[in-house]
């Protein structure tokens, strides 16, 4: 059973490069497929090439899906760094 | 570990000096890389005189001694040539007075000479001794020259540092400075020469092949007697996931090496990864960095733009 969680991007720079590279350093950590959807597009979240390439500003609204064996302990991580980092409610 | 001494002999070898007398004698230790220019001492002020660095002898020392008579002149030179004095170095192609021919043969001290001007050959010797003598470290590693760039390979034994070296030198991408152990030592306030030890120089041992001559092997184009080290790139096994590499190339993470800092790369090795392209791509990276390109500011400021027309049509959806 897959994980989803819609999360909404607070952060005035948006996901720019560095916060990026915290998200994919989050999402790196479990073997769970680890995805971020954003108007229409997937991007592996473990690839930091693909998450900067959406431009996500802030405003925007973006969905994340994790699906694997530890599927749950990576949605809290990736929760964990939204909210530590002030990206996203 | 710092050289105490270097010899008058490889003071001539490195700076190009000429030997005016004392050819014997050239096995003398030179223990400092000041240099004195003896210009007060002419006149007779030895107070603070320095007989233990090379004595330096231009136009000034030289027109002032014309005016002196015979015995004030060999009076002054005796003093100068001491027992530490290691060699007496006339300037630009002067004559060389037969009262310092004297002095010096008496105290058994060389003398040389160059066409060169004073401060061209201060120049050269200050950065000659003050390299021989400076403090080295030595650090396990292997510094190769990659594009021009000394690239200091680190990590633990085995991990596979010489391999990536080799395969860069067979490449022709890389010159190898030293394997194993680079002595490495500070040049000025922020550049760092590293060398190999003399026993090393130009080898390489490869695991399950032994050891071999580089520039036997490959040739002279494959290897440097030393190189700046500029750019450390530290190989690591960890998983990708278990460690956070830097993902961007901006952590600013550095190694320091005798009080200098140099930009430090974790790079992780992996099988199915090339070590060596990888390496590669780095020293280039960090050329054009130096350069003044940027990559991630680029790709930056495309993330800003894409951001912008994301929220435009969002705005016009709403």
């Amino acid at each position: 059973m897959a994980q989803s969680k819609d999360f909404h991007i607070i952060a005035e720079t948006g996901i720019h490069a560095r916060p990026a590279t915290l998200l994919v350093q989050a999402a790196s950590k479990f073997v769970s497929d680890v995805t971020l959807s954003y108007q229409g597009k997937d991007v592996n979240l473990k690839s930091i090439m693909g998450v900067m390439s959406l431009g996500v500003g802030q405003g925007s609204d973006v969905t994340i899906k994790t699906e694997g064996e530890d599927e749950e302990a990576a949605m809290t991580a990736i929760v964990e760094a939204m909210s530590s980092e002030g990206l996203a409610k | 570990m710092p050289k105490t001494s270097v010899t008058v002999k490889q003071l001539v070898e490195n700076t190009r000096l000429e030997i005016v007398s004392g050819k014997e004698y050239l096995e003398r230790e030179i223990t400092t890389s000041d240099i004195s220019r003896p210009g007060l001492e002419m006149t007779g002020y030895f107070n603070y005189y320095a007989p233990e660095r090379v004595q330096l002898l231009g136009i000034t020392e030289t027109s002032f001694s014309e005016r002196m008579r015979h015995d004030e002149l060999l009076m002054v030179y005796r003093r100068m040539a001491c027992d530490t004095t290691p060699a007496f170095v006339v300037s630009t192609g002067l004559d060389i007075s037969e009262e310092l021919k004297q002095a010096a043969a008496e105290a058994h001290i060389p003398i040389l000479t160059s066409s060169l001007t004073s401060s061209r050959i201060l120049s050269n010797m200050t950065y000659y001794l003050g390299g021989q003598l400076a403090p080295r470290e030595s650090v396990h590693g292997v510094l190769i020259d990659v594009h021009g760039l000394g690239v200091l390979l680190t990590g633990d034994a085995g991990i596979g540092k010489t391999e990536a070296a080799l395969e860069l030198i067979q490449q022709g991408k890389a010159r190898l400075v030293a394997d194993d152990r680079v002595d490495i030592y500070q040049q000025d306030e922020e550049r760092l020469i590293g060398e190999p030890s003399e026993v090393l120089r130009n080898m390489m041992e490869i695991r399950g092949v032994g050891i071999i001559d580089v520039q036997q092997v490959y040739g002279a184009m494959s290897i440097r007697s030393h190189s700046t080290v500029s750019l450390n790139i530290h190989l690591s096994n960890a998983r990708i996931g278990e460690k956070n590499f830097d993902r961007l190339g901006n952590d600013g993470d550095t190694l320091e090496i005798s009080g200098v800092k140099i930009p430090k790369m974790v790079v992780p090795v992996t099988p199915g990864r090339n070590t060596a392209s990888v390496i590669d791509a780095a020293a280039l990276k960090n050329r054009t960095q130096n350069m003044g390109f940027d990559a991630l500011t680029t790709l930056e400021n495309r993330m800003t733009e894409e951001m912008e027309k994301n929220a435009a049509l969002n705005g016009e959806n709403a």
